[in-house]
C-alpha cells in the first residue's frame, strides 16, 4: 500500500515538471502573441506554458532564467478581462468561461524595454474542455478501474459534444440575427436614400425656378 | 512491484514511455507575416497537422513543413484546408512555417490542430500490449470503439463550428459595410444635390466686371 502511494507520488511529481516536448515558438520581448479560442460556456481550460531566454555565448536557449515572466490575460467575448497574472517563466493557468464565444489568450514578457528586445523561446499548450481533463489523476484519486476510467471519458466526450451543440444553436442564432439585420438595413437605407433623391429633385427645381424668376431670365 | 495494484502499474508504464502531445490552437497571422512553429520529435512516433483558415481574405494561406535535415516534407501554397499525417523519420526539431507573406492587407485567422501520437493524460492506457494475459474483452473493445467515433464527432464539430465562423465573420463584416456605405452615399446625395444648386447659381451671379455681359453676348 506504502509503496503504491510512493509510486503514485513520484508519477505525480513527475507531472509537474513540464513537458519538454511542446509545441514550441519564438517571440521577442516585447512581442504580444494572442491565441483565440473558441468555446462554450462552463468550459474549463488549462493552459501551460515555459519560456526560456535566447543566449548569444551558448547561442541556444537557457532552460531556465530567473527574472522572465510571463504577463498571461484572459478577455472573454465581451472584451472583460477574466485572467490577468503575472506568472515566472513557467507557469500554468486555469479558467472556466461564463459566458460562450471567442476567448482571446494573450502572453506577454514583464520586459521594460519600449522595443526589439532578446528573442524568447515560449513552449505553449492549452487544452480545452474534455482534453484538460487528467484521466490518471482522476483514476488515481477515486481508486477506478481502467474500464471504469474509460467510460468515464466517454461520458467527458459526451458531454462535451453535447455543450457545442448547444453552442451552435446559439450561435446559429446571432447569424441569423446579423442577417436579419443586413436585410432590415438595406431595405431602410435604400428608401430613405430615394425619399432624400426625391426631395432633393423637387428642392432643386423649385429652388432653381425661383432664382430665375429673380433674375427675369425665365 | 508485487504490492501495486494492476491500474497503477500500467498508468506508471504508460506514463513513463510514452513522449506525446496534443495541442489545438487558432492565432492571428497579420498581413506579410510568416508564423513558425517547432517541435522536437523522435524517430518512430507519428504526428498529424490539421489546419484551417477561419477569416480573412480569400482564406488562402502557405504552410511549409520542414524537418530537422532542412528537408521540405510539404509545402503547398494557398490553401484553405489540409490534413498532414507523417511518420516521423528523423530524430529532432521538426518546423513548420505558416506564411502571408503574399497579402499586403488582408490578415488572416488560422486554426491548428497538431497530434503527435496521442496525448498521455487525454488517452487512458491505448491499444498497446496489455499485462493481463488474454484479448479485450466484448466490452472494453466496445468502449474503445466508442472512443475512437466519439473523437471523430469532436472534430467534425470543430471543423463544422470553423466554417460557421468564417461564415458568420462574412456576414457581421458585410452589416457593418452596408450600414458606413449606406450612410456615406445619403450624406453625398445631399451634399451634390445642394452643391449642384449653389454651383448653377454661381455661373448666374453678377459679377462686378462685365462676367455677365460676357455671357450676354
Amino acid at each position: 500500500m506504502y509503496t503504491q502511494f510512493k509510486i503514485l507520488l513520484i508519477i505525480c511529481f513527475l507531472q509537474l515538471i513540464p513537458v519538454s516536448h511542446t509545441l514550441y515558438f519564438h517571440i521577442s520581448e516585447t512581442e504580444r502573441k494572442c491565441f483565440i479560442e473558441e468555446m462554450p460556456d462552463d468550459t474549463l481550460v488549462i493552459g501551460k506554458y515555459k519560456v526560456e531566454l535566447f543566449d548569444e555565448k551558448t547561442n541556444g536557449y537557457l532552460p531556465s532564467t530567473p527574472g522572465i515572466g510571463m504577463h498571461v490575460e484572459v478577455k472573454d467575448p465581451d472584451d472583460k478581462i477574466v485572467l490577468s497574472k503575472l506568472y515566472t517563466n513557467e507557469g500554468r493557468f486555469t479558467f472556466t468561461s461564463h459566458t460562450p464565444g471567442e476567448h482571446v489568450i494573450c502572453l506577454y514578457s514583464n520586459s521594460t524595454a519600449w522595443f526589439g528586445g532578446q528573442k524568447l523561446r515560449v513552449h505553449l499548450d492549452i487544452d480545452i474542455g474534455e482534453h484538460a481533463i487528467d484521466y490518471e489523476r482522476v483514476g488515481a484519486q477515486e481508486k477506478l478501474t481502467e474500464l471504469q476510467l474509460r467510460v468515464r471519458q466517454l461520458l467527458d466526450q459526451v458531454e462535451q459534444i453535447t455543450k457545442e451543440q448547444n453552442y451552435q444553436r446559439y450561435r446559429e442564432e446571432r447569424f441569423r440575427a446579423t442577417s436579419e439585420s443586413t436585410n432590415s438595413r438595406v431595405l431602410w437605407w435604400s428608401l430613405a436614400q430615394l425619399i432624400v433623391l426625391v426631395i432633393a429633385g423637387f428642392w432643386q427645381m423649385r429652388h432653381l425656378k425661383g432664382f430665375f424668376e429673380a433674375k427675369k431670365l425665365v | 512491484m508485487l504490492g501495486l495494484s494492476l491500474p497503477t502499474f500500467l498508468i506508471s508504464i504508460i506514463f513513463l514511455l510514452k513522449q506525446i502531445g496534443a495541442s489545438e490552437l487558432t492565432f492571428e497571422l497579420p498581413d506579410n507575416a510568416k508564423e513558425c512553429f517547432h517541435e522536437k520529435l523522435k524517430v518512430g512516433s507519428k504526428f498529424t497537422l490539421e489546419y484551417q483558415v477561419v477569416t480573412g481574405g480569400n482564406y488562402d494561406v502557405d504552410l511549409e513543413l520542414k524537418s530537422p535535415s532542412e528537408k521540405i516534407l510539404y509545402k503547398e501554397t494557398k490553401k484553405q484546408y489540409d490534413q498532414i499525417e507523417k511518420t516521423v523519420e528523423e530524430d529532432g526539431v521538426y518546423v513548420f512555417c505558416f506564411s502571408n507573406e503574399f497579402s499586403t492587407i488582408t490578415h488572416k485567422v488560422i486554426y491548428i490542430d497538431w497530434k503527435v501520437d496521442g496525448d498521455p493524460e487525454h488517452e487512458i492506457s491505448g491499444p498497446g500490449p496489455k499485462v493481463a494475459a488474454g484479448a479485450l474483452t466484448m466490452i472494453e473493445s466496445n468502449v474503445a470503439r466508442i472512443h475512437e467515433n466519439l473523437e471523430q464527432a469532436i472534430d467534425y464539430q470543430t471543423h463544422h463550428r470553423l466554417r460557421e465562423a468564417t461564415g458568420r465573420a462574412r456576414a457581421e463584416d458585410l452589416r457593418e459595410r452596408v450600414q458606413i456605405w449606406s450612410l456615406g452615399q445619403f450624406i453625398l446625395i445631399i451634399i451634390v444635390a445642394i452643391g449642384t444648386v449653389l454651383l448653377l447659381r454661381s455661373f448666374f451671379t453678377d459679377r462686378r466686371t462685365g462676367s455677365s455681359m460676357a455671357w450676354n453676348r
